[in-house]
C-alpha cells in the first residue's frame, strides 16, 4: 500500500506547530534554540516529502542547505549565549530584561 | 500491512511523541536527549522516503555534531531546571497553546482540501534514484554550485562571528 | 563556472566583494595594522563595487544556470547596499575607537552581510535568496553584539538572533510549502505560474509563511518588538546599517520572488495582508516614536512607521508601486544613515548624550551639525522640497490608482503625526538653551560621510525624476 503524501504533511506541520509553541512558552534561551531546530526539521521533512514524492532531487539539496545554516545559527547563536552567561550568569530570558522584552 | 507503512508509523510516532517531550521537560538535557531521538527516527523517515543521503547526513551532521555542541553548551553553563510547563503564567501558556492549535487544524483543513496526494504519487524508481550521493553531488556541483559556494562564506561568517563574540580576550 | 568572460563581468560587483572578504581575512590574520588598513580598505570595494553596478546597470541577463540575475534592478539595490555600507564604514573610524572595539574582524563582517545583501537582490532562485539571507543574519547577530562587554549589546544580540532564527522556521516552512506546490525553486517558474498556483492553497499558504518570514527582517507591525532593544543596543553606526541596507535587502527579496505579484496583476491576493501590515506599522510606529526620549529609540520607531510607508507600495501591487518602494528605499537609506550618523558623531563614551535634551542648543555649539541634522530631520518627515517627501509621495499616488484610497489617507495621517518627533529635535537644537557644554568630538572620515548622505539626499530632492525614470526603465 502506498503511504499518502497527507501523512508525513500532517506529521511535520505537527512538529512545525510543537516547535512554535516550545519558543513562545520556554524560558530557557538555549530550549528556545532547541525548539527552533525543531522547527526547522519539520520544514526539512516537508522538503524531502516533496522532493521523494515528485522524484526531484531539488527538494533533498535545499535540506542539505539548511543544514549547513543550522550548523552556523549554532554556532554564532552557542557564542552568543556563553557571552550573556559571562555578562549575567544566567540565560533564562525573563531575567535578561535590562531591555523590555 | 506492509514494512514500509509499519515503519512510517513507528518512526512517525516516535518524532511527534519526542518533539512534544522536548518542550515539556523542564531539565534542559533532557530536552536535548528527546530532541536527538527525534532527530534520529526523523533520519528513519527519511530513509523511507528513498533520501539516503540526506539521511545518513541527518544523523551525522544534526544528531552528531549540532546536538553534541548543544549538549557541550548545556553542561558548560549547568542552568538551573525551568519551572512546571503550566506552573508558571500559565494562562498566557494556554492561550499560546490554544492559538497554535487553531493555526495547526487550519494547515490539516488546507491539506485536506489541496489534496496533494491526487497528483503526486510516488515512483519508487524515480525517487530512489533522487536521493542517491550521485544525484545529489552532481546537481550540487553543477546547477547549485553558486549557492555550495554562498554555503562556503556562510561559514565563514559564523567562524569568525563565534569567535568575535566568545572569544576571551582581545589585544 | 563561468561560460564566458561576459558572465565574469556581469558578476564583479560579487566577486569584488567575496574576495575583498578573503584579502581582508588575510589582511587581518597577518598584520599588525588591520584596524588602520582595514576600513578604508573597505570603503575602497564596497564604492568600487557600487560606482561599476551603478555604470553598467542596463547590461541585464541571468548567469550561472539561472541562479542570479545581473543589471537592472539588481544593480540599483546594490548600489544602495556599497554606498550604505561604504558610508557606515567611514562612520564607524572613530565611532568604533570610542568604544575600544576597532577590531578588524568589525569590518569583515559589514563585508560579509553586503554580500549576503547581493546575492539576495540578485537572487533568481530561492536557495540564494535563503542563503544570502542568511549570511546577512548571521552577520548581523554578531555585529549587534560586537561591543560584547556591555550587557545591552550582547542582550540586544541575544534577542535579535532568537527572534531572528525563529522567522528563519517560518521562512524554511513557507519556501518547503512553496516547492512542493510549484515543483520547482526557479523564480522564473513561479512567477511564470503564479496565478495559476494561487488556485493551490498550500502554495497561498507558503507564501504568506514567506512573507511573515520577511516582516520579521523589514520590522513591520506585529513582528517588530526586537527592533527598538536592537537598535538601541547595538553600535550606532551598526543600528545604521540593520534600518538601512537590511531593510533594503529584505524588500529586495521580497520584490525579487513575487515579481509576478507586483506586475500588475489583477487580482492581487495578498493585498488585503500587506495593507493591514503597512496600516499598523505606520501608525504603531508614529505614535509610540512620540514617548521615545532616548533619540536611538525614536529613530528604531520611526523606522517601524517607514517599513509601512513602503509596505503600501508593494500592497498597490503595481509597477507604480514597485518603483515608488525602491526610490523610497533609496531615499530613506541615505537620510537614515545620515540621522545615524550625526547620533554617531553627538554619542559620547559610555553612552552619553543619547537622550533627546541633550540636543538642546546644538544650533549654537555646533551649527554645521545641526544644519545637517535638520535637513535629515526634514527630509525623514517628507516636508516638501526633500527628498523624503517624494519617496511619501510616489508610494501614495501608486496607492491611490490602485484604489487603495483609505491606505493613502492613513499615511497622510501618519505621515503628519511623524512631523511632530522629527521637528522636535530641530526646535530642541535652535529654540533651547543648552545646559551642557560639551561640543562633540571631532572625526573627519565621520563628517565626511555624513555629508555624502547629505549631499545624495538634497540632489534627489533637486532632481527626484531623474531615479524614478532610471528604476521604471528596468522594471
Amino acid at each position: 500500500m502506498q503511504i499518502p503524501i497527507e501523512y508525513y504533511l500532517i506529521l511535520s506541520a505537527f512538529m512545525f506547530s510543537v516547535g512554535v509553541v516550545g519558543v513562545l512558552t520556554r524560558r530557557n534561551a538555549i530550549v528556545v534554540f532547541m525548539c527552533v531546530e525543531l522547527m526547522l526539521n519539520s520544514a526539512n521533512l516537508t522538503l524531502i516529502t516533496y522532493s521523494s514524492y515528485l522524484g526531484d532531487t531539488v527538494g533533498q539539496l535545499f535540506v542539505f542547505f539548511v543544514m549547513a545554516v543550522a550548523a552556523a545559527e549554532a554556532a554564532v547563536g552557542l557564542a552568543i549565549i556563553i557571552a550573556i552567561f559571562r555578562n549575567k550568569l544566567t540565560i533564562n530570558i525573563d531575567e535578561i530584561n535590562i531591555l523590555k522584552w | 500491512m506492509s514494512l514500509e507503512l509499519i515503519l512510517s508509523i513507528v518512526f512517525g510516532g516516535i518524532c511527534a511523541v519526542t518533539a512534544l517531550l522536548v518542550i515539556t521537560r523542564i531539565n534542559p538535557v533532557i530536552s536535548a536527549l528527546f530532541l536527538v531521538v527525534n532527530f534520529a527516527s526523523l533520519a528513519g523517515l527519511y530513509l523511507i522516503l528513498n533520501a539516503q543521503f540526506i539521511a545518513i547526513a541527518q544523523i551525522i551532521v544534526y544528531a552528531g555534531a549540532i546536538m553534541v555542541f548543544f549538549l557541550f553548551v548545556i553542561m558548560l553553563l549547568n542552568p538551573e531546571s525551568e519551572k512546571k510547563f503550566f506552573s508558571h503564567k500559565p494562562y498566557i501558556k494556554i492561550f499560546t497553546v490554544v492559538i497554535v492549535a487553531i493555526v495547526f487544524v487550519q494547515i490539516i483543513y488546507m491539506i485536506f482540501l489541496a489534496q496533494p496526494s491526487e497528483e503526486l504519487i510516488k515512483e519508487s524508481a524515480k525517487s530512489v534514484n533522487a536521493g542517491t550521493i550521485e544525484q545529489i553531488g552532481r546537481e550540487l556541483f553543477t546547477n547549485y554550485v553558486l549557492p555550495f559556494e554562498a554555503a562556503g562564506y556562510l561559514l565563514l561568517a559564523a567562524t569568525i562571528g563565534a569567535l568575535v563574540i566568545a572569544k576571551k580576550k582581545f589585544e | 563556472m563561468f561560460e564566458n568572460t561576459q558572465q565574469f563581468l556581469d558578476m564583479l560587483p560579487i566577486i569584488i566583494i567575496g574576495a575583498g572578504i578573503l584579502i581582508s581575512t588575510t589582511i587581518e590574520m597577518y598584520s599588525e595594522k588591520s584596524e588602520a588598513v582595514l576600513p578604508w580598505f573597505s570603503v575602497f570595494i564596497f564604492s568600487a563595487a557600487a560606482f561599476y553596478s551603478l555604470v553598467y546597470a542596463d547590461k541585464q541577463s541571468i548567469i550561472l544556470q539561472n541562479m542570479l540575475s545581473t543589471g537592472g534592478i539588481t544593480n540599483i539595490f546594490y548600489f544602495i547596499f556599497n554606498i550604505g555600507a561604504a558610508i557606515v564604514c567611514l562612520l564607524s573610524l572613530d565611532y568604533t575607537k570610542k568604544y575600544g572595539m576597532n577590531y578588524g574582524e568589525y569590518y569583515i563582517l559589514i563585508q560579509a552581510s553586503v554580500l549576503g545583501m547581493m546575492f539576495m537582490a540578485g537572487a533568481k532562485d530561492l536557495f540564494m535568496i535563503f542563503l544570502g539571507l542568511e549570511i546577512m543574519s548571521v552577520s548581523f547577530y554578531v555585529l549587534a553584539g560586537v561591543n560584547r562587554k556591555k550587557e545591552k549589546a550582547i542582550e540586544g544580540a541575544l534577542k535579535y538572533f532568537l527572534l531572528g532564527a525563529f522567522a528563519t522556521g517560518f521562512l524554511v516552512y513557507g519556501i518547503a510549502l512553496i516547492y512542493g506546490s510549484a515543483q520547482s525553486t526557479s523564480i522564473e517558474v513561479i512567477t511564470a505560474g503564479f496565478t495559476s498556483l494561487t488556485g493551490n492553497i498550500l502554495f497561498v499558504a507558503g507564501v504568506l509563511l514567506f512573507l511573515i518570514g520577511f516582516s520579521f527582517k523589514i520590522a513591520a507591525f506585529p513582528f517588530h518588538m526586537w527592533v527598538p532593544d536592537v537598535y538601541q543596543g547595538s553600535p550606532t553606526t551598526v543600528s545604521g546599517l540593520f534600518s538601512t541596507a537590511g531593510k533594503a535587502a529584505a524588500f529586495s527579496a521580497i520584490i525579487a520572488t513575487l515579481a509576478a505579484l507586483f506586475n500588475s496583476s489583477p487580482d492581487n491576493i495578498f493585498s488585503p495582508y500587506l495593507s493591514v501590515l503597512a496600516l499598523f506599522s505606520m501608525l504603531f510606529g508614529s505614535i509610540v516614536a512620540i514617548a521615545q526620549s532616548n533619540i536611538k529609540r525614536m529613530l528604531a520607531y520611526s523606522s517601524i512607521s517607514h517599513a509601512g510607508y513602503m509596505l503600501i507600495g508593494l500592497a498597490a501591487g503595481s509597477f507604480d508601486g514597485t518603483a515608488g518602494v525602491i526610490f523610497y528605499l533609496t531615499v530613506y537609506t541615505f537620510m537614515n544613515l545620515a540621522a545615524f550618523g550625526i547620533v554617531a558623531l553627538i554619542e559620547g563614551e559610555n553612552e552619553t548624550n543619547l537622550e533627546l535634551d541633550s540636543y538642546s542648543g546644538l544650533g549654537n555649539r555646533n551649527p554645521v551639525l545641526a544644519a545637517l541634522l535638520s535637513i535629515c530631520m526634514f527630509s525623514l518627515a517628507g516636508i516638501p522640497p526633500m527628498a523624503g517627501f517624494f519617496g511619501k509621495y510616489y508610494v501614495f499616488i501608486a496607492a491611490i490608482k490602485s484604489d487603495l484610497i483609505w491606505l493613502a489617507i492613513v499615511g497622510i495621517f501618519s505621515s503628519v503625526i511623524s512631523v511632530y518627533f522629527y521637528l522636535r529635535v530641530v526646535v530642541l537644537m535652535y529654540f533651547k538653551d543648552s545646559e551642557f557644554e560639551k561640543v562633540p568630538a571631532k572625526s573627519f572620515s565621520g563628517f565626511l560621510g555624513v555629508t555624502i548622505s547629505i549631499l545624495l539626499i538634497i540632489a534627489l530632492g533637486i532632481f527626484p525624476g531623474s531615479l524614478l525614470d532610471l528604476i521604471t526603465s528596468y522594471l
